[in-house]
């Protein structure tokens, strides 16, 4: 699967939740929002090999 | 996972109050939370005049998205601060904003231009203060403030609210509490009340998660500003958010349990000593209410004289 975050993109490999990806590319869960399709995600999605998750930081604050 | 409402499948998660919600009725979930707040705190009422202070950001923009559904009688205030960063940040930011009243054409947005009025862009400002050392979030603060009590004061606005989340609150508390910072602990609160001439500040969303205003934001398909001010890379507010989602990460509730905390040992008279309030006096020159006598810190920014002349 491919995952999106700002300007980088991974490609994951086999099944796994959302939640395992997030941390799988070095993020912090409780900092982003996953979409696939447009449609938001609940950390538990088991996400399959073909799909495309864009994920959207929720922190900002100067 | 699935709504514990109606069954469908789940959108969104909040772990630290154990529920999980479809679209639907997260977005009816937010709106009824928001309203709670607001009563709870007693912060205002129907028949309030409220200002928005809003940045084109998703917190800004949710919160005036929620005060218009509830019915509030809540007007926008932007401040350009004439800040680009390379892509055009304060003008994209005003991009979003005007997206965002073009869908609803009965809220109404006051636009305070800081170079047109001051003739100089929060840059300019800072680096001539500062002598180009260090951020100019100090003297952005110090104006964000001046200028949006000066607009509630001109049009009769007797509440200002904001669109400060958990996070941010959060983030500030470990801050005031590493620094043992205990004026500013006393006047950490959801509400401030109004006096001499300064509107009551209120924090409607501040017992929200952040993520919990983003996915409202996405939900309700209102288009934001994406991209940080230039001068918040970096910042310690971000550093300490960091932190305390790693500790969120591990054991979930721990930031609204901090901050709630914080609030109950406030309200039980921890830092009674520390509250008592700074007499305040007018300055001469805007007549905003000011601790120290004399022309306010807004208006000394603004004097083109050298320091070393006679005041
Ligand atoms: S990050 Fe600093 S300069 Fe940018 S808007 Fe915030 S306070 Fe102003
Ligand atoms: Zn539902
Ligand atoms: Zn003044």
């Amino acid at each position: 699967m491919r995952i999106i975050h700002r300007d980088k993109e991974w490609e994951l490999e086999g099944r796994m939740t959302v939640r395992q990806a997030i941390e799988k590319v070095g993020l912090i869960p409780e900092t982003v929002l996953a979409v696939r399709d447009g449609k938001l995600l609940t950390e538990d999605t088991v996400l399959e090999p073909d799909d495309e998750v864009k994920l959207i930081s929720v922190v900002s604050g100067g | 996972m699935r709504c514990r409402k109606c069954g469908k499948r789940a959108a969104f998660n909040m772990r630290h109050h154990k529920l999980a919600l479809c679209e639907d009725h997260y977005l009816e979930w937010f709106v009824a939370q928001t309203e709670r707040t607001i009563r709870k705190y007693r912060m205002f009422r129907r028949d309030d005049r409220v200002l928005v202070a809003v940045s084109g950001g998703k917190d800004s923009l949710s919160l005036w998205d929620v005060l218009l559904r509830l019915g509030y009688q809540a007007d926008g205030l932007y401040i350009n601060l004439g800040i680009d960063g390379g892509f055009g940040y304060s003008r994209l930011s005003l991009e979003k904003i005007e997206a965002f009243l073009a869908d609803r054409p009965e809220a109404k947005l006051h636009v305070v231009d800081v170079p047109t009025l001051y003739g100089e862009t929060i840059p300019q400002v800072a680096r001539r203060k500062l002598r180009g050392r260090g951020k100019p979030c100090s003297v952005c603060g110090l104006i964000k403030r001046h200028e949006m009590n000066r607009i509630a004061w001109e049009h009769g606005y007797n509440v200002l609210a904001t669109g400060h989340n958990l996070d941010d609150e959060v983030a500030v508390l470990l801050s005031n509490v590493l620094h043992w910072q205990v004026g500013y602990l006393a006047r950490q609160a959801p509400v401030l009340e109004e006096r001499e001439g300064l509107a009551r500040k209120v924090k409607p969303f501040c017992r929200f998660y952040e993520r919990e205003v983003a996915a409202y934001a996405l939900l309700r398909g209102i288009d934001y500003i994406y991209e940080e001010c230039p001068y918040a890379e970096g910042s310690t507010t971000i550093f300490y958010k960091d932190l305390l989602s790693r500790l969120e990460a591990q054991s979930p509730g721990s930031k609204l349990q901090f901050y709630l905390s914080f609030l109950r040992a406030r309200k039980d008279g921890l830092f009674k000593e520390q509250a008592e309030q700074v007499e305040l006096h007018p300055c001469p020159v805007c007549s905003q209410p000011t601790s120290v006598p004399g022309p306010c810190a807004f208006c000394r920014l603004w004097n083109h004289q050298p320091a070393t002349s006679n005041r």
